[in-house]
């Protein structure tokens, strides 16, 4: 496990840059996550994290279509909102682990 | 010792030849997964392929029950391609494809084209598949690009970390 510091905070991460400790996560660790791919978190972003945050702690299965049919963001919206890896990258920034899942 | 440098995949190419819902899935979840990682990717429907993208049959793909050695009865059981034969077979085993699909949260062709199409991947029709099946744009559904020739589709498959996928 490697250890990174984000917002003046030591957390430990996985190889792929995931929280390992959820408790670890804040808004402001969110931020400095992102910023490391080139992201600004938005108001925007934050909705679609407490989405997952949401969804996840009710031990829900994370998939684009759910985020896409939560009514925050469509889909569209979601991949102009982290390029690249709509659910992967909002994952991590939203301190959950990597999804497993396939859709 | 040679040192051996890993070209990560940039693009995929994936082509669709049949319309069974499991080979036609197989192309629409590679797809989408590519997307999903930032990996660029591109569609081609061909043969009966086309019934995928085919406006009118699209959302109505069955699996075959008839010569299938992977079907199973839900107990386990071989699944008797005598049985399979039987009128409505096919489309009660294809309703409960679907339905377990749906419950992994897989969308139906339409709405996964949807998908695809939002993260940026393209469908294409082959226009020979086309020709002889006498199909048009406006018989195929709005997420398609554009009816091309093979000739065109290798001209797109250019670049380092590209792969072609037939399904």
């Amino acid at each position: 496990m490697a250890e990174k510091t984000f917002a003046g905070k030591t957390v430990e991460v996985t190889a792929e840059g995931y929280l390992v400790n959820k408790g670890d996560w804040s808004r402001e660790v969110a931020a400095e996550m992102a910023k490391e791919d080139g992201i600004e978190l938005s108001d925007k972003h934050f909705a679609v994290l407490d989405y997952l945050r949401e969804q996840e702690a009710a031990g829900a299965a994370l998939t684009i279509r759910r985020v896409g049919k939560s009514g925050i963001v469509d889909i569209k919206g979601l991949y102009q909102l982290f390029p690249g890896g709509p659910l992967k990258l909002s994952s991590k920034y939203a301190g959950i682990a990597k999804p497993a899942s396939c859709v | 010792m040679t040192e051996v440098k890993e070209i990560p995949l940039k693009k995929v190419m994936i082509i669709v030849a049949k319309a069974n819902i499991e080979d036609v899935y197989a192309g629409l979840i590679m797809a989408n997964g590519a997307v999903m990682e930032g990996i660029e990717a591109k569609l081609f429907f061909t043969f009966f392929g086309l019934d995928a993208i085919t406006k009118k049959r699209m959302n109505k793909l069955h699996t075959g029950t008839v010569g299938n050695p992977g079907m199973r009865m839900p107990n386990g059981w071989p699944f008797p391609t005598l049985l399979g034969a039987l009128p409505g077979v096919e489309a009660g085993v294809s309703a409960m494809m679907k339905k377990q699909m749906d419950e992994l949260d897989v969308p139906p062709v339409d709405e996964f084209l949807d998908m695809i199409t939002a993260g940026g991947g393209e469908v294409y029709a082959c226009k020979m598949a086309a020709d002889m099946f006498k199909l048009t744009m406006d018989d195929l559904c709005e997420h398609v690009k554009d009816i091309i020739t093979v000739g065109d589709l290798y001209a797109m498959s250019g670049g380092e970390g590209t792969q072609i996928i037939f399904t």
